[in-house]
Protein backbone atom coordinates (compact mmCIF):
# COMPACT_ATOMS: atom_id res chain seq x y z
CA UNK A 1 0.00 0.00 0.00
CA UNK A 2 1.03 3.63 -0.49
CA UNK A 3 0.27 6.95 1.13
CA UNK A 4 -3.41 7.67 1.76
CA UNK A 5 -4.62 11.11 0.66
CA UNK A 6 -7.97 12.28 2.04
CA UNK A 7 -9.89 14.48 -0.38
CA UNK A 8 -12.26 17.16 0.96
CA UNK A 9 -15.73 17.48 -0.57
CA UNK A 10 -14.91 20.60 -2.58
CA UNK A 11 -12.22 18.69 -4.48
CA UNK A 12 -14.02 15.40 -5.02
CA UNK A 13 -15.50 16.37 -8.36
CA UNK A 14 -11.90 16.35 -9.56
CA UNK A 15 -11.24 12.86 -8.22
CA UNK A 16 -14.26 11.07 -9.62
CA UNK A 17 -16.09 11.50 -6.29
CA UNK A 18 -13.50 9.52 -4.35
CA UNK A 19 -12.90 10.44 -0.70
CA UNK A 20 -9.49 8.82 -0.51
CA UNK A 21 -6.76 8.22 -3.01
CA UNK A 22 -3.60 6.23 -2.66
CA UNK A 23 -0.25 6.95 -4.24
CA UNK A 24 3.41 6.31 -3.73
CA UNK A 25 6.18 8.82 -3.25
CA UNK A 26 8.80 9.80 -0.71
CA UNK A 27 7.56 13.39 -0.18
CA UNK A 28 4.16 15.07 -0.13
CA UNK A 29 5.02 16.77 -3.42
CA UNK A 30 5.89 13.45 -5.06
CA UNK A 31 2.64 11.91 -3.88
CA UNK A 32 0.65 14.81 -5.32
CA UNK A 33 2.58 14.57 -8.60
CA UNK A 34 1.83 10.86 -8.76
CA UNK A 35 -1.89 11.52 -8.21
CA UNK A 36 -1.71 14.19 -10.90
CA UNK A 37 -0.90 11.56 -13.52
CA UNK A 38 -4.42 10.20 -13.24
CA UNK A 39 -6.17 13.32 -11.93
CA UNK A 40 -4.58 16.21 -13.80
CA UNK A 41 -7.26 18.72 -12.96
CA UNK A 42 -6.90 17.91 -9.27
CA UNK A 43 -3.18 18.63 -9.32
CA UNK A 44 -3.69 21.81 -11.35
CA UNK A 45 -6.26 23.01 -8.85
CA UNK A 46 -4.28 22.50 -5.65
CA UNK A 47 -1.02 24.00 -6.92
CA UNK A 48 -0.08 27.27 -8.57
CA UNK A 49 1.73 27.57 -11.90
CA UNK A 50 5.06 27.72 -10.09
CA UNK A 51 4.32 24.42 -8.37
CA UNK A 52 3.58 25.86 -4.93
CA UNK A 53 0.51 24.91 -2.91
CA UNK A 54 -2.33 27.39 -3.27
CA UNK A 55 -2.78 29.92 -0.51
CA UNK A 56 -5.73 28.96 1.74
CA UNK A 57 -4.98 25.27 1.32
CA UNK A 58 -3.52 23.47 4.31
CA UNK A 59 -1.90 20.07 4.11
CA UNK A 60 -1.32 17.78 7.07
CA UNK A 61 0.69 14.56 7.32
CA UNK A 62 -0.73 12.40 10.11
CA UNK A 63 -2.27 15.55 11.57
CA UNK A 64 0.91 17.64 11.39
CA UNK A 65 0.84 20.87 9.37
CA UNK A 66 3.51 20.62 6.64
CA UNK A 67 4.36 24.28 7.23
CA UNK A 68 6.00 23.10 10.46
CA UNK A 69 7.96 20.52 8.44
CA UNK A 70 9.35 20.95 4.95
CA UNK A 71 6.25 22.05 3.06
CA UNK A 72 5.90 19.93 -0.10
CA UNK A 73 9.33 18.40 0.60
CA UNK A 74 8.00 16.86 3.81
CA UNK A 75 8.93 13.14 3.77
CA UNK A 76 6.18 10.51 3.83
CA UNK A 77 6.11 6.75 4.17
CA UNK A 78 3.68 4.07 3.08
CA UNK A 79 0.66 4.07 5.40
CA UNK A 80 0.92 7.80 6.21
CA UNK A 81 -2.28 9.83 5.93
CA UNK A 82 -2.25 13.13 4.09
CA UNK A 83 -5.22 15.48 4.68
CA UNK A 84 -5.96 18.40 2.40
CA UNK A 85 -7.97 21.02 4.27
CA UNK A 86 -9.11 24.19 2.57
CA UNK A 87 -9.48 27.53 4.27
CA UNK A 88 -9.32 26.74 7.98
CA UNK A 89 -6.50 29.20 8.14
CA UNK A 90 -5.62 31.33 5.24
CA UNK A 91 -2.33 31.93 3.71
CA UNK A 92 1.15 30.61 3.55
CA UNK B 1 -38.31 40.22 8.28
CA UNK B 2 -35.91 42.11 6.14
CA UNK B 3 -35.12 41.10 2.61
CA UNK B 4 -31.65 42.51 3.19
CA UNK B 5 -29.78 39.23 2.81
CA UNK B 6 -29.00 37.66 -0.56
CA UNK B 7 -29.27 33.88 -0.64
CA UNK B 8 -25.77 33.51 -1.97
CA UNK B 9 -22.21 33.42 -0.66
CA UNK B 10 -19.31 35.09 -2.43
CA UNK B 11 -15.62 34.19 -2.39
CA UNK B 12 -13.54 36.88 -0.76
CA UNK B 13 -10.66 36.19 -3.11
CA UNK B 14 -12.02 35.39 -6.57
CA UNK B 15 -15.62 36.64 -6.31
CA UNK B 16 -17.25 33.35 -7.35
CA UNK B 17 -20.83 33.12 -6.02
CA UNK B 18 -22.50 29.96 -4.75
CA UNK B 19 -25.97 29.33 -3.25
CA UNK B 20 -26.25 30.03 0.49
CA UNK B 21 -25.68 26.97 2.67
CA UNK B 22 -23.46 25.50 5.36
CA UNK B 23 -20.31 25.93 3.31
CA UNK B 24 -17.28 28.14 3.86
CA UNK B 25 -14.83 27.33 1.08
CA UNK B 26 -14.75 28.48 -2.51
CA UNK B 27 -14.61 25.45 -4.81
CA UNK B 28 -12.57 27.39 -7.34
CA UNK B 29 -9.72 28.91 -5.33
CA UNK B 30 -10.32 27.67 -1.72
CA UNK B 31 -10.73 31.20 -0.45
CA UNK B 32 -13.22 31.89 2.35
CA UNK B 33 -16.83 32.60 1.40
CA UNK B 34 -18.67 35.60 2.79
CA UNK B 35 -22.31 36.61 2.97
CA UNK B 36 -23.82 39.00 0.48
CA UNK B 37 -26.30 41.68 1.49
CA UNK B 38 -28.73 43.69 -0.57
CA UNK B 39 -27.05 47.02 0.13
CA UNK B 40 -29.77 49.07 -1.54
CA UNK B 41 -32.43 47.46 0.61
CA UNK B 42 -30.37 48.17 3.73
CA UNK B 43 -29.90 51.82 2.72
CA UNK B 44 -33.65 52.19 2.24
CA UNK B 45 -34.69 50.55 5.50
CA UNK B 46 -32.10 51.16 8.21
CA UNK B 47 -32.09 54.36 10.24
CA UNK B 48 -30.92 55.34 13.71
CA UNK B 49 -34.57 55.77 14.73
CA UNK B 50 -35.48 52.24 13.64
CA UNK B 51 -32.54 50.79 15.55
CA UNK B 52 -33.24 52.87 18.67
CA UNK B 53 -36.91 51.81 18.65
CA UNK B 54 -35.95 48.17 19.25
CA UNK B 55 -35.05 46.29 22.45
CA UNK B 56 -31.43 46.64 23.66
CA UNK B 57 -30.01 43.43 22.17
CA UNK B 58 -27.77 42.64 19.22
CA UNK B 59 -30.88 42.02 17.11
CA UNK B 60 -31.62 45.74 16.90
CA UNK B 61 -29.14 45.66 13.98
CA UNK B 62 -30.91 42.70 12.36
CA UNK B 63 -30.82 44.05 8.79
CA UNK B 64 -27.01 44.04 9.05
CA UNK B 65 -26.94 40.39 10.20
CA UNK B 66 -27.15 37.34 7.93
CA UNK B 67 -30.52 35.77 8.77
CA UNK B 68 -33.33 35.50 6.27
CA UNK B 69 -36.05 35.26 8.94
CA UNK B 70 -36.61 36.30 12.54
CA UNK B 71 -34.15 34.98 15.14
CA UNK B 72 -35.63 32.20 17.29
CA UNK B 73 -33.03 31.71 20.02
CA UNK B 74 -30.55 33.94 21.82
CA UNK B 75 -33.00 36.81 21.74
CA UNK B 76 -31.35 38.57 24.70
CA UNK B 77 -27.76 38.44 23.50
CA UNK B 78 -25.69 41.60 23.25
CA UNK B 79 -26.01 45.27 24.05
CA UNK B 80 -23.53 44.91 26.88
CA UNK B 81 -22.43 47.95 28.91
CA UNK B 82 -20.04 50.52 27.49
CA UNK B 83 -18.58 52.26 30.52
CA UNK B 84 -16.17 55.16 30.94
CA UNK B 85 -12.89 54.08 32.51
CA UNK B 86 -11.18 57.24 33.80
CA UNK B 87 -9.19 55.57 36.57
CA UNK B 88 -7.83 52.87 34.26
CA UNK B 89 -7.22 55.57 31.65
CA UNK B 90 -5.00 57.42 34.08
CA UNK B 91 -3.09 54.24 34.93
CA UNK B 92 -2.55 53.39 31.25
CA UNK B 93 -1.93 56.95 30.09
CA UNK B 94 -4.99 57.03 27.81
CA UNK B 95 -7.37 60.01 27.64
CA UNK B 96 -11.12 59.38 27.32
CA UNK B 97 -10.91 55.61 27.80
CA UNK B 98 -13.97 53.32 27.67
CA UNK B 99 -14.57 49.63 28.29
CA UNK B 100 -16.95 47.59 26.13
CA UNK B 101 -17.79 44.93 28.66
CA UNK B 102 -18.69 41.63 27.01
CA UNK B 103 -17.56 39.87 30.20
CA UNK B 104 -21.24 40.23 31.10
CA UNK B 105 -22.70 39.18 27.77
CA UNK B 106 -25.76 36.93 27.93
CA UNK B 107 -25.97 33.99 28.41
CA UNK B 108 -22.36 32.71 28.81
CA UNK B 109 -20.31 35.79 29.70
CA UNK B 110 -18.25 36.25 26.56
CA UNK B 111 -18.56 37.93 23.17
CA UNK B 112 -18.92 34.48 21.61
CA UNK B 113 -22.63 34.54 22.49
CA UNK B 114 -23.01 37.01 19.62
CA UNK B 115 -21.43 34.89 16.90
CA UNK B 116 -23.12 31.72 18.08
CA UNK B 117 -26.54 33.38 18.20
CA UNK B 118 -26.21 34.18 14.51
CA UNK B 119 -24.80 30.75 13.59
CA UNK B 120 -27.44 28.71 15.42
CA UNK B 121 -30.33 30.72 14.05
CA UNK B 122 -28.86 30.26 10.59
CA UNK B 123 -28.47 26.52 11.27
CA UNK B 124 -32.23 26.47 11.93
CA UNK B 125 -32.87 28.21 8.63
CA UNK B 126 -30.77 25.58 6.84
CA UNK B 127 -32.64 22.78 8.64
CA UNK B 128 -29.46 21.36 10.21
CA UNK B 129 -30.05 18.76 12.91
CA UNK B 130 -26.84 19.16 14.92
CA UNK B 131 -24.32 21.89 15.61
CA UNK B 132 -20.81 21.94 16.98
CA UNK B 133 -17.55 23.82 17.22
CA UNK B 134 -13.82 23.69 17.74
CA UNK B 135 -13.15 25.80 20.78
CA UNK B 136 -10.67 27.15 23.29
CA UNK B 137 -13.53 27.36 25.81
CA UNK B 138 -15.67 30.47 25.46
CA UNK B 139 -17.08 29.32 22.15
CA UNK B 140 -17.80 25.89 23.64
CA UNK B 141 -19.79 27.50 26.46
CA UNK B 142 -21.81 29.62 24.04
CA UNK B 143 -22.55 26.80 21.57
CA UNK B 144 -23.55 24.43 24.37
CA UNK B 145 -25.90 26.95 26.00
CA UNK B 146 -27.56 28.26 22.85
CA UNK B 147 -27.89 24.75 21.36
CA UNK B 148 -29.63 23.71 24.58
CA UNK B 149 -32.06 26.61 24.18
CA UNK B 150 -32.57 25.60 20.54
CA UNK B 151 -33.06 21.93 21.42
CA UNK B 152 -30.26 20.88 19.06
CA UNK B 153 -27.54 18.38 19.92
CA UNK B 154 -24.13 20.04 20.16
CA UNK B 155 -20.87 18.25 19.40
CA UNK B 156 -18.09 20.24 20.98
CA UNK B 157 -14.41 19.65 20.42
CA UNK B 158 -11.84 21.20 22.76
CA UNK B 159 -8.20 20.66 23.70
CA UNK B 160 -8.09 18.04 26.45
CA UNK B 161 -6.45 20.29 29.06
CA UNK B 162 -8.62 23.42 28.95
CA UNK B 163 -9.38 25.31 32.16
CA UNK B 164 -11.73 23.23 34.30
CA UNK B 165 -14.23 26.09 34.62
CA UNK B 166 -14.69 26.17 30.86
CA UNK B 167 -15.09 22.40 30.60
CA UNK B 168 -17.72 22.30 33.36
CA UNK B 169 -19.54 25.29 31.88
CA UNK B 170 -19.88 23.35 28.63
CA UNK B 171 -20.76 19.91 29.96
CA UNK B 172 -23.54 21.25 32.19
CA UNK B 173 -25.73 22.06 29.18
CA UNK B 174 -25.76 18.42 28.08
CA UNK B 175 -23.35 18.94 25.21
CA UNK B 176 -21.54 16.03 23.56
CA UNK B 177 -18.09 17.09 24.69
CA UNK B 178 -15.02 15.62 22.99
CA UNK B 179 -11.59 16.39 24.48
CA UNK B 180 -8.77 16.09 21.99
CA UNK B 181 -5.18 15.26 22.88
CA UNK B 182 -3.59 18.23 21.19
CA UNK B 183 -3.69 21.99 20.91
CA UNK B 184 -6.48 24.08 19.47
CA UNK B 185 -5.02 23.93 15.98
CA UNK B 186 -5.28 20.12 16.04
CA UNK B 187 -8.89 20.43 17.19
CA UNK B 188 -9.66 22.92 14.45
CA UNK B 189 -8.12 20.72 11.76
CA UNK B 190 -10.15 17.77 13.01
CA UNK B 191 -13.36 19.81 13.04
CA UNK B 192 -12.82 20.84 9.42
CA UNK B 193 -12.81 17.14 8.58
CA UNK B 194 -15.78 16.48 10.87
CA UNK B 195 -17.85 19.22 9.19
CA UNK B 196 -16.99 17.74 5.81
CA UNK B 197 -17.89 14.18 6.83
CA UNK B 198 -20.95 14.50 9.08
CA UNK B 199 -22.91 17.40 7.62
CA UNK B 200 -23.31 19.14 10.97
CA UNK B 201 -23.27 22.88 11.39
CA UNK B 202 -19.85 23.48 12.89
CA UNK B 203 -20.27 27.13 13.79
CA UNK B 204 -16.68 28.23 13.21
CA UNK B 205 -16.07 25.98 10.22
CA UNK B 206 -18.89 25.54 7.71
CA UNK B 207 -21.15 28.18 9.33
CA UNK B 208 -18.24 30.61 9.59
CA UNK B 209 -19.50 33.06 6.93
CA UNK B 210 -22.57 33.67 9.13
CA UNK B 211 -20.95 33.24 12.54
CA UNK B 212 -18.31 35.91 11.95
CA UNK B 213 -20.91 38.53 11.14
CA UNK B 214 -22.19 38.41 14.72
CA UNK B 215 -18.98 40.11 15.85
CA UNK B 216 -19.93 43.26 13.97
CA UNK B 217 -22.51 44.00 16.66
CA UNK B 218 -19.68 44.86 19.09
CA UNK B 219 -18.71 47.70 16.75
CA UNK B 220 -22.30 48.80 16.12
CA UNK B 221 -23.01 48.97 19.85
CA UNK B 222 -19.85 50.89 20.69
CA UNK B 223 -20.73 53.63 18.22
CA UNK B 224 -24.41 53.80 19.17
CA UNK B 225 -23.58 53.84 22.89
CA UNK B 226 -21.20 56.76 22.32
CA UNK B 227 -24.19 58.63 20.87
CA UNK B 228 -23.46 57.57 17.28
CA UNK B 229 -20.02 59.17 17.65
CA UNK B 230 -17.30 56.89 16.27
CA UNK B 231 -14.36 56.32 18.61
CA UNK B 232 -10.88 57.39 17.57
CA UNK B 233 -9.74 53.81 18.05
CA UNK B 234 -10.67 50.42 19.47
CA UNK B 235 -8.37 47.72 20.86
CA UNK B 236 -9.41 44.07 20.65
CA UNK B 237 -7.77 40.71 21.35
CA UNK B 238 -6.83 38.49 18.41
CA UNK B 239 -7.05 34.70 18.33
CA UNK B 240 -8.34 33.61 14.91
CA UNK B 241 -8.35 37.30 13.95
CA UNK B 242 -12.06 37.47 13.18
CA UNK B 243 -13.05 40.12 15.76
CA UNK B 244 -10.73 42.88 14.51
CA UNK B 245 -11.75 42.06 10.93
CA UNK B 246 -15.44 42.38 11.77
CA UNK B 247 -14.98 45.51 13.92
CA UNK B 248 -13.46 47.16 10.86
CA UNK B 249 -16.36 45.92 8.73
CA UNK B 250 -18.88 47.27 11.28
CA UNK B 251 -17.32 50.74 11.21
CA UNK B 252 -17.28 50.76 7.40
CA UNK B 253 -20.96 49.74 7.29
CA UNK B 254 -22.03 52.38 9.82
CA UNK B 255 -20.32 54.97 7.66
CA UNK B 256 -21.62 53.60 4.36
CA UNK B 257 -25.25 53.47 5.52
CA UNK B 258 -25.10 56.97 6.99
CA UNK B 259 -25.64 55.82 10.58
CA UNK B 260 -22.35 57.26 11.81
CA UNK B 261 -20.51 59.38 9.27
CA UNK B 262 -16.77 59.23 9.84
CA UNK B 263 -16.87 55.76 11.41
CA UNK B 264 -14.62 54.51 8.61
CA UNK B 265 -11.84 56.59 10.22
CA UNK B 266 -11.93 54.57 13.44
CA UNK B 267 -8.64 52.76 13.83
CA UNK B 268 -8.57 49.11 14.85
CA UNK B 269 -5.76 47.84 17.09
CA UNK B 270 -5.03 44.22 17.96
CA UNK B 271 -3.59 42.45 21.00
CA UNK B 272 -1.96 39.03 21.36
CA UNK B 273 0.03 37.17 23.98
CA UNK B 274 3.74 36.98 23.19
CA UNK B 275 3.56 33.18 23.51
CA UNK B 276 1.16 33.06 20.58
CA UNK B 277 1.44 36.15 18.42
CA UNK B 278 1.44 35.04 14.77
CA UNK B 279 -0.65 38.01 13.61
CA UNK B 280 1.42 40.61 15.49
CA UNK B 281 4.63 39.07 14.16
CA UNK B 282 3.36 39.11 10.56
CA UNK B 283 2.26 42.74 10.98
CA UNK B 284 5.65 43.76 12.35
CA UNK B 285 7.44 41.89 9.55
CA UNK B 286 5.26 43.60 6.96
CA UNK B 287 3.92 40.30 5.61
CA UNK B 288 0.51 39.79 4.03
CA UNK B 289 0.25 36.24 5.36
CA UNK B 290 0.68 34.71 8.78
CA UNK B 291 3.27 32.08 9.61
CA UNK B 292 1.79 29.53 12.03
CA UNK B 293 3.33 29.16 15.51
CA UNK B 294 3.05 26.67 18.35
CA UNK B 295 1.25 28.44 21.19
CA UNK B 296 2.70 28.75 24.69
CA UNK B 297 0.77 31.22 26.85
CA UNK B 298 -1.61 31.36 29.83
CA UNK B 299 -4.05 33.18 27.54
CA UNK B 300 -5.62 29.92 26.43
CA UNK B 301 -8.59 31.57 24.75
CA UNK B 302 -6.16 33.29 22.37
CA UNK B 303 -3.87 30.28 21.86
CA UNK B 304 -4.50 29.80 18.16
CA UNK B 305 -1.23 29.31 16.30
CA UNK B 306 -2.85 29.12 12.89
CA UNK B 307 -5.37 31.98 12.79
CA UNK B 308 -8.21 31.43 10.32
CA UNK B 309 -8.64 35.12 9.55
CA UNK B 310 -4.96 36.04 9.79
CA UNK B 311 -4.56 37.76 6.41
CA UNK B 312 -7.85 39.62 6.80
CA UNK B 313 -6.96 40.74 10.32
CA UNK B 314 -3.69 42.15 8.96
CA UNK B 315 -5.63 43.97 6.28
CA UNK B 316 -8.11 45.42 8.80
CA UNK B 317 -5.33 46.66 11.09
CA UNK B 318 -3.35 48.23 8.25
CA UNK B 319 -6.23 49.75 6.29
CA UNK B 320 -7.74 51.36 9.37
CA UNK B 321 -4.40 52.87 10.37
CA UNK B 322 -4.12 50.69 13.47
CA UNK B 323 -1.35 48.52 14.83
CA UNK B 324 -0.95 45.51 17.14
CA UNK B 325 1.28 44.48 20.02
CA UNK B 326 2.04 41.34 22.00
CA UNK B 327 2.49 41.15 25.77
CA UNK B 328 4.10 38.65 28.14
CA UNK B 329 2.14 36.39 30.48
CA UNK B 330 3.28 38.56 33.43
CA UNK B 331 1.83 41.60 31.69
CA UNK B 332 -1.41 39.66 31.08
CA UNK B 333 -1.83 39.10 34.83
CA UNK B 334 -1.01 42.77 35.45
CA UNK B 335 -3.59 43.77 32.85
CA UNK B 336 -6.29 41.70 34.56
CA UNK B 337 -5.46 43.29 37.91
CA UNK B 338 -5.30 46.84 36.54
CA UNK B 339 -8.80 46.53 35.07
CA UNK B 340 -10.20 44.94 38.21
CA UNK B 341 -8.56 47.36 40.67
CA UNK B 342 -9.33 50.51 38.70
CA UNK B 343 -12.74 49.82 37.18
CA UNK B 344 -14.23 46.91 39.11
CA UNK B 345 -14.33 44.61 36.09
CA UNK B 346 -12.93 41.08 36.33
CA UNK B 347 -11.85 39.80 32.92
CA UNK B 348 -10.23 36.60 31.80
CA UNK B 349 -6.75 36.30 30.34
CA UNK B 350 -7.78 37.65 26.90
CA UNK B 351 -8.91 40.85 28.61
CA UNK B 352 -5.59 41.07 30.41
CA UNK B 353 -3.88 40.82 27.03
CA UNK B 354 -6.01 43.68 25.70
CA UNK B 355 -5.38 45.98 28.68
CA UNK B 356 -1.64 45.31 28.72
CA UNK B 357 -1.33 45.77 24.95
CA UNK B 358 -3.27 49.05 25.17
CA UNK B 359 -0.76 50.30 27.75
CA UNK B 360 2.09 49.36 25.41
CA UNK B 361 0.45 50.99 22.39
CA UNK B 362 -0.27 54.16 24.39
CA UNK B 363 3.35 54.33 25.53
CA UNK B 364 4.42 54.07 21.89
CA UNK B 365 2.22 57.09 21.12
CA UNK B 366 0.11 55.17 18.63
CA UNK B 367 -3.32 56.41 19.72
CA UNK B 368 -5.04 59.43 18.24
CA UNK B 369 -6.04 61.99 20.79
CA UNK B 370 -9.17 63.39 19.16
CA UNK B 371 -11.80 60.97 20.41
CA UNK B 372 -12.59 58.06 22.70
CA UNK B 373 -10.45 54.92 22.94
CA UNK B 374 -12.45 51.73 23.55
CA UNK B 375 -11.03 48.47 24.89
CA UNK B 376 -13.04 45.39 23.92
CA UNK B 377 -13.19 43.14 26.98
CA UNK B 378 -14.42 39.87 25.56
CA UNK B 379 -14.56 37.38 28.44
CA UNK B 380 -15.15 36.91 32.15
CA UNK B 381 -12.48 36.41 34.81
CA UNK B 382 -14.51 33.83 36.72
CA UNK B 383 -13.72 31.40 33.90
CA UNK B 384 -9.93 31.60 34.39
CA UNK B 385 -9.38 32.31 38.12
CA UNK B 386 -6.18 30.27 38.27
CA UNK B 387 -4.48 32.72 35.93
CA UNK B 388 -4.43 35.36 38.66
CA UNK B 389 -4.94 33.55 41.95
CA UNK B 390 -1.22 32.98 42.42
CA UNK B 391 -0.52 36.70 42.13
CA UNK B 392 -3.13 37.75 44.68
CA UNK B 393 -3.08 38.12 48.47
CA UNK B 394 -6.03 35.86 49.26
CA UNK B 395 -6.74 37.29 52.70
CA UNK B 396 -5.47 36.96 56.25
CA UNK B 397 -7.04 34.22 58.37
CA UNK B 398 -7.69 35.32 61.99
CA UNK B 399 -9.73 34.46 65.07
CA UNK B 400 -12.96 36.49 65.36
CA UNK B 401 -11.46 39.12 67.72
CA UNK B 402 -11.63 42.90 67.32
CA UNK B 403 -8.07 43.41 68.50
CA UNK B 404 -6.75 41.22 65.68
CA UNK B 405 -8.65 43.32 63.15
CA UNK B 406 -7.15 46.48 64.65
CA UNK B 407 -3.68 44.99 64.29
CA UNK B 408 -4.36 44.09 60.67
CA UNK B 409 -5.64 47.58 59.87
CA UNK B 410 -2.60 49.04 61.55
CA UNK B 411 -0.27 46.87 59.51
CA UNK B 412 -2.14 47.63 56.30
CA UNK B 413 -3.09 51.29 56.60
CA UNK B 414 -0.67 52.69 59.19
CA UNK B 415 -1.01 53.59 62.89
CA UNK B 416 -2.96 56.80 62.44
CA UNK B 417 -5.95 55.09 60.84
CA UNK B 418 -6.04 52.18 63.26
CA UNK B 419 -6.08 54.53 66.24
CA UNK B 420 -9.28 56.30 65.25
Amino acid sequence: MGVIVRIPTVLRRLTGGREELEASGSTVGEVFAELGKEHQEFLARITTESGQLRPFLNVFVNGEDIRFAQELETPVRDGDEVSIIPSIAGGR
Amino acid sequence: MSACLEETLRCRLCGTEVPAGPVHVCGECFGPLEVVYDEEAISRVVTRELIESRPPTMWRYRELLPLSGEPRVGLSVGFTPLVPAPRLGKALGIRDLWIKNDAVNYPTLSFKDRVVAVAINRAFEFGLTAVGCASTGNLANAVAALAAEAGLPAWIFIPEDLEREKIVATAVYGARLVRIRGVYDDVNRLCAEVADRFGWGIVNVNLRPYYGEGSKTVGFEIVEQLGWRPPAQVVAPMAGGSLVTKLRKAFLELDKYGLAPGAAETRVFGAQAAGCAPIVEALHRGDAFVRPVRPNTIARSLAIGNPADGPFALQALRESGGWAEAVTDEEVVEGIRLLAEHEGIFTETAGGVTVAAARKLAAQGRFRDDGPTVLCITGNGLKTPDAVSGALELGAVIEPRLQLVAELVEAQEGVALAGR
